[in-house]
């Protein structure tokens, strides 16, 4: 337990007590200042957070009505589409966007690549694709706590059409479950290196590497602030989602 | 997988009443198919295919075979090293710190203090991860230096290196370990008190209760587990790119550059080094799946 408890505190202490050794002799917050008025500091983690909130956006939206569909109507389907769900896990991030970068060339059928707003479209769908296995599993898990079946046919027999039981009746009802595995997709995709960087987008992941590369103590006070973004987003997810438990752990 | 599903891909209760209420049905999913067939199915299989093509697009076993080079072999011999070291590792390290706080008797705050901490620092990886040990075990950092001043023991003149293969598994396993604790919760929940009562009813000794009890029951889900994480490291290209650069010949990295920049002179061979990784991959998953289905029998 000591040694566990060694092994976890010492590098987050490390980190932070580097990080404040900017100003030779002193310790003193100099490297977070220069951090944080680095206007590229800004403008990747702005398009790092945008880019999550789709991210959370086209999942849910993906998500929730094919898992209350595969519930309500199609349980025999529900294998088929669980494996499909863990594929992400099994297949590496790298090989994933390798496999978009020659299916979706500008030379190609569907040139996604060709500029930067589809680019950033192909992001987006990739991290969709890299949150999936943990936003169905937090999804599936509300909803099987739920009746499915007879808050439809009561919304049904209200005269209540689909829309309107997917977005008024389940909805409300899975937010909780939503809601943590959307923590969990922020955490996920707002420090993601390898297809940003391979899909050559200005995003946080990339800009912490090539901070990494050239500096010295900033690289440090950049891992604190992830450090706390990762831990706020676990701390939402267990201020809401008390009860509902889904498997808590990202993409590396 | 709880749910009774005895008829595997039938189309459903709906079935019976007419083709028009079928089709219906299946129009709810398939948006969801889409997009699973052009972000994971289609691309994927384009590399798979690409593999066994010759730069013409004709059916070669080339590619395959020129895997087998000292350069590309020695990559994924390195990645396959790193990733089963530290899944090792962060198995046997995550099983015991989960046992002692889930069954060993400690206050049940210990409990929830771990599996915070296990979801956060599970997902603290990456490029930050890397930042993270260069500043405590790097040249200049804080272990390293304080282990100098009061021991006097200077682990790189010991011959220790963070950019080597050691470096790089003591850094996976800050993310191995707190996934291990998350996956075998559950099983050691699953574990009754009673199989152990009962066990000292008969007299069996402590020994014993592990030999013929626990470890025959935990023995799937703990080796299901580590084969996950083997498949989680062998993936991660993040933390090894910021934490050694190229220095480090793994596969990951060998597969970035060659995206970045073909360095293998040749886009086919690119191709066959991914699908190697998906087939080393895929072959850990399909035996995590299976010994995940055994372990459902008792732990429930």
């Amino acid at each position: 337990m000591l040694f566990g408890v060694l092994y976890f505190f010492v590098p987050l202490l490390g980190t932070f007590e580097f990080s404040l050794r900017y100003l030779r002799g002193v310790y003193s917050l100099e490297a977070y200042r220069i951090v944080l008025a680095d206007p590229r500091f800004g403008a990747t983690v702005t398009y790092s957070t945008a880019l999550a909130l789709a991210t959370i956006v086209v999942g849910v939206v993906l998500v929730v009505p094919t898992a209350y569909w595969i519930q309500l109507r199609l349980p025999g389907l529900r294998p088929v589409v669980e494996f499909i769900t863990l594929l992400p896990l099994v297949i590496p991030a790298i090989v994933l966007v390798f496999g978009y970068l020659r299916i979706y060339n500008s030379s190609s059928l569907l040139p996604l690549t060709g500029s930067e707003r589809t680019t950033d479209l192909l992001l987006i769908f990739s991290y969709v694709t890299l949150a999936l296995p943990y936003m169905y599993r937090a999804v599936d898990t509300g909803l099987r706590a739920i009746d499915v079946r007879s808050l439809t046919e009561a919304a049904q027999s209200l005269g209540a059409g689909w829309p309107m039981i997917l977005f008024r009746v389940i909805f409300p009802n899975v937010r909780v479950a939503v809601l943590s595995g959307a923590f969990l997709t922020f955490a996920i995709v707002i420090g993601e290196f390898t297809m940003a960087s391979l899909l050559d987008r200005p995003a946080f992941g990339p800009y912490l590497q090539l901070m990494g590369a050239n500096r010295a103590y900033e690289p440090s006070a950049l891992a604190i602030i992830s450090f706390g973004i990762t831990w706020a987003c676990m701390g939402l997810i267990q201020v809401f989602g008390r009860g509902a438990h889904g498997q808590v752990a990202g993409a590396h | 997988m709880a749910q009774v599903t005895p008829l595997a891909v039938r189309p459903t209760p709906v079935a019976a009443s007419g083709f028009s209420h079928v089709s219906w049905a299946w129009a709810g999913v398939l948006p969801f198919f889409v997009f699973a067939l052009m972000f994971l199915i289609l691309p994927t299989g384009l590399l798979v295919v690409g593999g066994f093509q010759d730069a013409q697009g004709h059916f070669t076993l080339r590619n395959l075979l020129d895997l087998f080079t000292p350069t590309i072999l020695s990559s994924y011999l390195i990645s396959i090293k790193v990733s089963a070291a530290s899944a090792i590792g962060g198995a046997f390290i995550g099983f015991f710190l989960a046992y002692a706080a889930i069954a060993g008797g400690l206050p049940p705050w210990v409990r929830s203090t771990l599996m915070t901490f296990s979801g956060v620092a599970s997902n603290f990886a990456g490029v930050p991860l890397a930042f993270a040990f260069l500043a405590t075990l790097g040249r200049t950092g804080l272990a390293t230096a304080l282990l100098i001043k009061i021991f006097r023991f200077n682990i790189y003149s010991a011959g220790f290196n963070l950019l080597s293969f050691a470096g790089l598994t003591l850094t996976y396993m800050y993310f191995q370990i707190p996934l291990m604790v998350l996956i075998m919760a559950p099983a050691i929940d699953g574990l009754k008190r009673e199989w152990r009562e009962a066990s000292a009813i008969l007299g069996a000794k402590g020994w014993q209760y592990w030999r013929y009890i626990a470890l025959p029951i935990l023995w799937p889900p703990v080796l299901g587990a580590a084969l996950l994480l083997f498949a989680n490291a062998f993936g991660a290209v993040a933390t090894a790119y910021a934490l050694t650069g190229s220095l480090l010949n793994i596969v990951t990295i060998l597969l970035y550059a060659q995206i970045r920049g073909d360095v293998l002179h040749n886009q086919n061979l690119g191709y066959a080094l991914a699908l190697g990784m998906i087939l080393i991959t895929g072959l850990s998953n399909a035996a995590y799946i299976w010994l995940r289905g055994r372990s459902e029998r008792w732990l429930r």
